[in-house]
């Protein structure tokens, strides 16, 4: 299990690391915590010529509340999101979360940016800044553009990254007196990928939800918005009918993965059972 | 009879002392030597390119490429290994009629499972050599996989060399089965599946194997727990006399028998030693574990129970068929796993009537073979579920059921229905303190309560007879030359220090410490002045080494009879010096003693000294012997049986089948005790085993025999925030076999945690119409059994 031979630089800039990456003729990858490359180097199922290591470029790292928007720099690293005050005031449902990404060697080295580019459907991170209505900051040859989380993840592990460009940094509209959140997930071990897993976060109006943003992870082959079950329950007060209602739209919304030993059902049953805890966690405040 | 235990006051004392392994610092401090560690001048590493395949017909090799990238120093197919390795089968005399086919270290004609090694590349580093692995081409005709242990015992046969796929077959029969189901109250019947899992130790398997053309000697350094077995292995199949092979086992990281069987890899990597005359390492990554370590366990089981109304249990007939691999593994062979499984069917329980059916069968799957507590948990499973079936159906608690059926403590000797003699068990006694351990009865209060709550918990207790100290019974009465005797050479430094270099080994268990602490406790001797060495075959005595539960039983024995001789040459000499009969004197805190005032006479330094420096002040004619090599062979009983009892306390979510172990209870009785904070923690990590068998651990495949979660994201080990507190309590009945009393204790945990689990969640969802009888009891599967999905 040893990797492929590879030549490595460490630029100090983002325009330095574009234009390595140019400079490879696209046969490179960037490297900031290296928590999902480096095992997919030591299998071989990845093999670029050359590594640029990103992690230690300064304006690509840290928090920050520009305005209404919590700004997430690219590498600002997993445990610096669990241990934040700004992102539990602004991003309390990503401190709610934040426990549950993997483990806490992993979490020491592993970057925001990185698990977004990434885009696996069961992380967490990707898929409660789905439930945010994030946006991506990208950096580019071609300079930088933002893209909407919902027009983000484009399949399995594709994303709107074009080849060379990274992630700058995630903007994420602020919590407000009204937001109420709730997240959680059913892992067979603490720190394993869930089986299935959910983020909510929604704005009341009194006892009635104003918006909602549900987002479930390890569901289908993106992080996954649950766009109809959203739809039942936005502008509704929480009844056990209106619950069932929005559980019952999972079947359309989600659309897990399932083999002989996990089921498609069972991702799906377990998945309404999760949404109708994490409407009850909403009822009894955050 | 036994060694005086209940003198803890006494200096030197060390036999039932918790004490610490004077290894363990060395190891936290990351000082360990593993195999891995080792690097040799000249030495050259290797890879594997394996079969993408379960089953297929090599057509052609091309190695070319491979073997024409810098840094390569050879490639070698079957062809070139066969050529200076003699094949290996791996059967025993004692089961009759049992067949498998022959092994070399890469296959000639034909692959047989997924993983399986077909080229070995030897290159200057493991990076080169995985280089060159993805350019070998290797054509394989596909052939149809048989994965499914059943369908395996009717197709045709795997391996050309044989007619069919079942490796060994065997019935027992007792007598009265039939009486007995006939004039039953009840008759239980359930069918159960066991998964395959594997060992996952933290260090892999890792060789060094160094051949010196010049000596015609090998050395080979071996992640393994059995060196003697491993000399006798290379000699006899690569032809170098057994005097010229050296197996050094240095720091181990965990066997669970998984590193005491013969492999593919291990085998490449000694012939290409040999055929280069370099060393030649080779490390199993996690992945290459997965596919070539041994599997375990893969039982599918019918069993029937027949019980009269008062919850007696008249007779049990059962039907084991599992599955192996292509072949049986060497030299131990597979069929010990499910000769073991109906051997110690119902073993706790006092009735005669038993019949039983054992099918090996041959499949498209990594071999499975000898895993921590072999046989046992599966046995104990069904019987113990059993049980708990028939106790539902009659209304009965489940310690009511056992205590009317339990063997009586003063009934022993006694033999069981399948020819197991039993010295002395503690069943009645273990399950009592394992009620009150448990405060039962206020736990079933608390479940009351809680269920009306919507909280489901469940409490499972099963009981368990565990196989310990085995005799030649067990592998030598079948021809394998595996030893059952120990040897330990025992000796004075002329510093008055101790060292004891013995046959049996240390994969992490602390048998070093249980060896240092009995050394010491029997000559007198400071703890921190005995040294132990084990696991080089030029450095110790031939022996049987560390498995199934005899360390401290057999090579604890050896070592205490060769301290005591040690001792009487020490007793002897210093009753030289000092005028005095040396029956009247003794040892204590390394001093020679009056034995009847205690006075110090004379240091062990002082008579060290004296014996070596200034034998001319010895009288004329003495010899003194400050070196004793002894050897120990159990002689009575051809097993130690122990026994014990466990109980397991769990929380079922039945909306998402999700389980959570809240605690754990085990009541064991493994004779006299040497080490009680080892002891204990044998215990807890057997015990963590056996609930990775029954909530996590399981090897899946699909229908093409490919192991589809063969990485350790995708294979659940039992890890620490899952697992609860494991209380502990024992019971003392040493075998009378030996001066030390010890049985074994290694595999206790496992053969029971999994039935006590399986008991516990049943508890929990009775009432709801489910039943759990295959473990890993899965999310999926508990839902699947409560009908949700």
């Amino acid at each position: 299990m040893k990797a492929r031979a590879f030549e490595y630089v460490r630029p100090q800039s983002v325009e330095e690391a574009l234009r390595a990456f140019g400079d490879a003729d696209g046969d490179a990858a960037y490297i900031a915590g290296g928590q999902s490359l480096v095992p997919a180097l030591a299998l071989r199922l990845q093999a670029p010529a050359l590594l640029i290591d990103i992690a230690r470029i300064e304006e690509l790292h840290g928090l920050a509340v520009v305005r209404d928007r919590l700004r997430i720099g690219a590498t600002t690293r997993h445990f610096e999101i669990l241990n934040s005050e700004l992102v539990a005031e602004h991003a309390p449902l990503l401190s709610k979360a934040a426990p549950f990404v993997a483990h806490p060697a992993i979490r020491n080295k592993g970057t925001f940016g990185g698990s977004l580019a990434l885009a696996d459907p069961a992380s967490e991170f990707p898929t409660m800044a789905l439930a945010l209505d994030a946006e991506v900051e990208i950096a580019s040859f071609a300079g930088d553009r933002r893209v909407a989380i919902a027009d983000f993840f484009l399949g399995l592990y594709e994303t709107a990254l074009q080849s060379g460009e990274m992630i700058r940094a995630v903007h994420i509209p602020v919590a407000t007196a009204k937001t109420r959140y709730a997240f959680d997930e059913l892992a067979r071990r603490r720190g394993d990928y869930a089986l299935v897993g959910a983020g909510v976060n929604a704005e009341y109006d009194g006892d009635r939800i104003e918006r909602i943003g549900i987002a479930f992870l390890s569901a289908g082959p993106t992080p996954m918005r649950a766009r109809r079950a959203e739809a039942i329950l936005t502008g509704s007060r929480l009844t056990l009918e209106i619950i069932r209602e929005a559980q019952e739209a999972l079947d359309v919304d989600l659309d897990p993965p399932g083999d002989e030993h996990t089921p498609v059902e069972m991702r799906l049953h377990l998945a309404r059972v999760l949404l109708g805890r994490l409407l009850g966690r909403l009822e009894a405040r955050p | 009879m036994n060694v005086s235990a209940g003198s803890l006051d006494r200096p030197n004392s060390y036999i039932g002392r918790s004490v610490s392994r004077p290894n363990a610092k060395r190891l936290l401090e990351g000082k360990g030597r593993y195999v891995t560690d080792l690097v040799l001048p000249r030495m050259l590493y290797a890879a594997f390119v394996r079969s993408p395949y379960a089953h297929g017909r090599i057509l052609s090799i091309d190695t070319d490429e491979a073997a024409a990238l810098a840094g390569v120093r050879a490639v070698f197919t079957g062809k070139d290994l066969a050529a200076i390795c003699t094949p290996w089968v791996g059967t025993l005399d004692h089961f009759k009629n049992m067949k498998s086919p022959p092994q070399l270290p890469l296959p000639t004609e034909k692959v047989t499972w997924s993983g399986q090694p077909v080229v070995l590349i030897v290159a200057d580093s493991r990076a080169i050599a995985e280089d060159a692995a993805e350019l070998v081409m290797i054509d394989i005709e596909e052939m149809p996989a048989l994965a499914d242990p059943v369908e395996a015992m009717s197709a045709g046969a795997i391996s050309e060399e044989l007619d069919d796929n079942l490796c060994f077959s065997m019935k027992l029969d007792a007598g009265g089965v039939d009486e007995a189901l006939e004039a039953a109250d009840l008759t239980v019947e359930q069918s159960f599946i066991f998964g395959r899992h594997t060992a996952v130790t933290l260090e892999p398997r890792a060789i060094v194997a160094d051949y010196d053309p010049s000596e015609n000697r090998l050395t080979a350094h071996h992640a393994t727990q059995t060196p003697y077995q491993f000399q006798d292995v290379y000699s006899r199949h690569f032809g170098i006399p057994e005097a010229n092979v050296r197996v050094i086992a240095p720091d181990i990281g965990g066997s669970f028998g998984m590193k005491l069987h013969v492999y593919h890899e291990e085998m490449a990597a000694v012939g290409a030693s040999i055929l280069l005359g370099r060393p030649v390492k080779y490390v199993a990554d996690r992945m290459e574990s997965f596919v070539s370590d041994i599997h375990a366990r893969d039982h599918r089981v019918t069993a029937r129970l027949a019980v009269g109304k008062d919850g007696r249990i008249t007779g049990m007939e059962v039907d084991d068929v599992t599955a192996i691999g292509p072949f049986s593994s060497y030299p131990r062979t597979s069929a010990v796993e499910g000769n073991q499984v109906v051997r110690l069917m119902g073993a706790p329980y006092d009735f005669s009537a038993y019949r039983a059916k054992l099918s090996v069968v041959f499949q498209n799957k990594v071999q499975a073979s000898q895993y921590r507590a072999v046989g046992h948990p599966i046995a104990c499973a069904v019987t113990e579920c059993m049980v708990d079936k028939a106790a539902r159906e009659l209304a009965l608690d489940p310690f009511d059921i056992r205590g009317r059926n339990l063997i009586p403590d003063d009934s022993y000797p006694r033999k069981s229905p399948t020819g197991y003699q039993f010295e002395k068990l503690s069943h009645e006694v273990c399950l009592s303190r394992l009620r009150s351990l448990m405060n039962y009865d206020s736990l079933r209060e608390e479940q009351a309560k809680l269920r009306e709550k919507g909280i489901l918990r469940g409490i499972g207790i099963a009981l368990f007879v565990e196989i310990t100290n085995p005799s030649p019974a067990f592998y030598g009465v079948g021809g394998a030359r595996i030893s059952a005797q120990d040897g330990a050479v025992v000796k004075l430094t002329p510093s008055g220090e101790v060292h004891c270099a013995i046959s049996v080994t240390e994969q992490g268990q602390g048998t070093e410490t249980v060896i240092g602490q009995i050394v010491a406790d029997q000559l007198g001797v400071d703890r921190a002045k005995v040294r132990i060495m084990t696991g080089d075959t030029d450095m110790t005595p031939h022996g049987g080494a560390t498995w199934a539960c005899r360390g401290a039983g057999i090579g604890g024995e050896t070592a205490l009879q060769a301290a005591r001789r040690l001792k009487a040459n020490l007793l002897s000499i210093a009753g030289f010096i000092l005028q005095a009969q040396p029956g009247e004197l003794d040892i204590r805190e390394d001093w020679i003693i009056e034995a009847t005032t205690g006075q110090q006479r004379i240091s062990l330094a002082e008579v060290a000294r004296i014996a070596f420096f200034r034998s001319d002040t010895l009288p004329p004619g003495t010899q003194a012997q400050l070196s004793v090599a002894h050897h120990y062979a159990p002689q009575g009983y051809p097993f130690a049986f122990t026994n014990g009892a466990q109980g397991s306390l769990v929380e079922v979510d039945v909306e998402t089948g999700f389980v959570k172990i809240l605690r754990h209870w085990v009541v064991e009785d493994c004779g006299r005790i040497i080490n009680p904070l080892l002891v204990d923690e044998q215990i807890r990590g057997g015990v963590v085993q056996g609930l990775g068998a029954a909530f996590f651990e399981e090897c899946l495949y699909n229908a093409e025999g490919q192991l589809t979660n063969g990485s350790l994201t995708d294979y659940l080990v039992p890890m620490a925030c899952e697992m609860p507190d494991i209380e502990i309590s024992h019971v003392e009945t040493p075998t009378r076999d030996t001066e030390l009393g010890a049985k074994g204790v290694g595999e206790a945990g496992t053969a029971a945690a999994s039935a006590a689990a399986m008991n516990a969640v049943n508890d929990a969802l009775a009432g709801h119409g489910a039943v759990l009888s295959q473990i890993p009891m899965t999310p999926t599967r508990i839902l699947k059994a409560l009908g949700k999905i």
